[in-house]
């Protein structure tokens, strides 16, 4: 075991106590020392005034953040013009660069960052926790949120779901394609006339036929559509009437005959993330497709759809808190240099309050994530400890699970939209050009109060938690 | 007959952990350094150090003999983090020879003397064929650590190398050096030291699996007495100021004039 220094005066270079740091992962929040009093760089390409003081993470966490950050820094960067260009290119819609950096993040390991380690089908899988996942979206977001959504939508989305639920023979198929960049995955749940009420509305149906079942109905707004190879995919049963609804999650390669996908969509932000609409045509699929065990999971979409929903907007939180770091670091370094009557206009009495109320809601956007994500962490490690999973009977749901993950998203979005706002205000006319990334900013993070859940639903769904509390 | 195979290669990476090349350093208000306070990282030349070490690890032919990369930095506690990037990158072992963390950072001729303590201890299990370093570190600009290595050991020295070429059969290596008229070629013998020029190759980035399986691989500690070797400074550092600031320049109106101010400023025909 490695001996960890720590540094515990918050001031200069003094001497320090040496701490024994448990390998394992533990609840226990640390100071990490800043290591300057202000900006911090990643790469050198990135300069961020992103305060890790505040955070909380154990250093084996603060040292997986900097990695991930360096190759956002390194890797993406350079690449944020061509994916939001690609995007935009309603011609050809190759997305090549997306593409590219897609497997460039396989090779990194960012692709399976929560499957685990002993998962016998694939060596990429990093075991690690939600936190870890929730650190690489963020840092993807602060290059490119675009790209940020699409690696969540696969990562999480598609593969978390695929790693949890899939059975021997279809995880031993998908995940090492998954996580070594050779296949792009997809999760499909809303439909034209099924968003909020996913479950009441949907329309897309499985009708169980003799040696599987047959698709028919239409996704819409799903991301990676245009690209991916593989779709998780909920779909309606075909019940007796006055039985009970139940629904089935099915994996659907992109080659099922009956199967296509419509153009991509012409989006007002995260242009750069190929969207578009999933079309069934008497898809036939076989018994095998059913994610998970058949004879257990049938009929059992709405547990596995509605158990990742939490994990979902816990992970792609990350998206909103990256996008606001972003904005921050913009504004604060364009006003510090823009003049005007003399001095930097950040020193204007107005300027100072923006920039104030702009760095509170980063930092404690980000605090509450990460505390949600901590609680998510140690609820499924005390789980693992005792060898319950969330297939097996004595598997307790921890009771504000659901409704953290969803305050965390809420919150996180609300900022985020507000922070970016702001950055474009702080820029001036410059905000209302696309030469600076303010417009961009709010555009991207203005999705998540869409994507993933409404703001309405999340507000609804909290409400409705603590009503349950009362029942 | 086929000539035996070369036995096992050790490669020894010097890495320096130095301010980061992205940062605005600042003056420190004594003027006798720069405010540390600031990211620190591996010296970038030390970077594609390391990375050599790896190519050439992944050059070798198949069957060869496995090569053996040990990373090695002096340096107060928190230098451990550079090892951990180089071992994540792809060397195999590493060794920190500690340093207190008030320590003044060590001068070219200590560290040089310090490798080649290592090296003399090592010789007990194996012999080190080859070091690289970065041709010099980021934070002093000596540049020197490299050829003192070389004087003290007597081993042949390829300076500023922009190529490497093993010939293992033949036990040396060609290497192309970037000097101030164009390129030159050298062919140094086993064992030899490489500096490594900016051009080189280009570093990967150390992905996660690997950062992961690095916290695996063993670290070696030391002491400067372990080695029997002192740091003590042999340079004091008087003053440390900025650049003066970049005053306006003049136009001239012609030829004859600008012959004029530069003959007043001191210039004089050579």
């Amino acid at each position: 075991m490695l001996r960890t220094f720590i540094r515990i005066s918050p001031s200069s270079l003094r001497l320090t106590r040496p701490i024994r740091r448990c390998a394992q992962r533990s609840y226990a929040t640390s100071y990490i020392s800043p290591s300057s009093r202000y900006e911090t760089y990643h790469g050198g390409q990135i300069k961020t005034y992103y305060n890790s003081t505040l955070t909380g993470l154990s250093p084996a966490e603060n040292e997986f953040r900097e990695a991930v950050w360096e190759f956002s820094a390194r890797v993406v960067q350079p690449k944020v013009a061509a994916i939001e260009r690609e995007g935009g290119d309603t011609e050809t819609h190759e997305y090549k660069t997306l593409v590219e950096v897609h497997k460039e993040m396989a090779e990194m390991g960012l692709h399976g960052v929560t499957v685990p380690t002993e998962d016998l089908t694939s060596s990429l899988g990093l075991g690690l926790s939600y936190t870890h996942h929730l650190l690489a979206m963020e840092a993807i977001s602060y290059s490119s949120a675009s790209l940020a959504l699409s690696y969540g939508a696969h990562s999480n989305l598609c593969v978390n779901q695929l790693s949890r639920w899939g059975s021997d023979e279809q995880r031993a198929q998908w995940i090492p394609g998954l996580l070594d960049g050779t296949y792009i995955g997809a999760l499909a749940m809303s439909e034209t006339g099924a968003g909020s009420d996913v479950l009441g509305s949907m329309r897309t149906v499985a009708k169980k036929v003799d040696d599987g079942y047959v698709l028919n109905g239409n996704k819409f707004w799903i991301t990676n559509g245009p690209k991916a190879d593989v779709f998780i995919v909920y779909a309606r049963d075909v019940v007796e009437p006055g039985a009970k609804q139940t629904f089935t999650t099915f994996l659907v390669p992109r080659t099922t005959p009956g199967f296509s996908t419509g153009k991509p969509l012409d989006k007002f932000g995260m242009r750069g993330s190929p969207t578009c609409e999933l079309i069934f045509e008497d898809v036939f699929l076989p018994s095998t497709a059913v994610l998970g065990d058949p004879a257990s999971l049938q009929g059992k979409g709405a547990k596995v759809l509605m158990s990742g929903l939490d994990l979902e907007r816990l992970v792609l939180s990350g998206g909103p808190l990256g996008i606001m770091q972003a904005a921050y670091d913009t504004a604060v370094e364009y006003v510090h240099q823009r003049e005007q009557f003399g001095v930097p206009v950040a020193t204007i009495g107005s300027m100072q309050a923006k920039l104030a109320d702009m760095y509170t809601k980063v930092n404690t956007a980000r605090t509450f994530v990460y505390a949600v994500a901590r609680a998510v962490d140690g609820h499924n490690a005390e789980a693992q400890i005792q060898g319950l999973g969330p297939k097996d009977k004595g598997y307790t749901y921890p009771p504000f699970q659901r409704r953290d993950c969803a305050a965390a998203i809420m919150y996180a979005t609300d900022k985020a939209i507000e922070v970016a706002m702001e950055c474009m205000q702080c820029l001036g006319g410059n905000g209302y050009i696309n030469d600076y990334p303010a417009a961009r900013y709010l555009a991207d993070a203005r999705l998540y109060a869409v994507g993933a859940g409404t703001q309405e639903v999340r507000r609804w769904l909290i409400g409705r938690e603590v009503n349950s509390d009362f029942e | 007959m086929r000539p035996s195979p070369a036995r096992w290669l050790n490669i020894l990476v010097p890495v320096k952990r130095a301010v980061d090349y992205a940062v605005k350093i600042r003056v420190n208000p004594q003027q006798t350094g720069v405010d540390m306070n600031v990211k620190h990282s591996m010296n970038p030349f030390d970077e594609i150090a390391i990375e050599e070490a790896v190519r050439i690890r992944e050059r070798l032919p198949k069957g060869s003999e496995p090569l053996t990369i040990t990373a090695l930095t002096i340096g107060p506690p928190k230098s451990v983090e550079t090892l951990r990037t180089a071992l994540a990158m792809g060397a195999d072992n590493a060794i920190h020879v500690e340093i207190p963390e008030s320590a003044p950072a060590p001068e070219p001729l200590g560290v040089a003397k310090a490798i080649r303590a290592i090296i003399d201890k090592q010789k007990e299990k194996e012999n080190v064929d080859m070091v690289i370093l970065g041709k010099q570190a980021i934070d002093d600009d000596l540049g020197q650590t490299g050829q003192m290595l070389a004087g003290l050991l007597g081993w042949g020295q390829a300076t500023y190398a922009s190529k490497v070429e093993l010939d293992l059969e033949q036990r040396n290596a060609v290497v192309t050096r970037e000097i101030d008229g164009g390129l030159e070629q050298v062919r140094v013998r086993f064992p030899m030291i490489v500096t490594t020029d900016l051009r080189l190759n280009e570093p990967r980035y150390a992905s996660l699996p690997n950062i992961m399986k690095a916290k695996k691989k063993p670290v070696t500690k030391l002491t400067p007495a372990d080695l029997g070797v002192s740091f003590e400074p042999q340079m004091e550092v008087l003053k440390v100021t900025e650049p003066p600031k970049r005053v306006g320049g003049a136009k001239v109106d012609s030829v004859d004039e600008l012959v004029e101010k530069l003959k007043a400023a001191g210039f004089t025909a050579v």
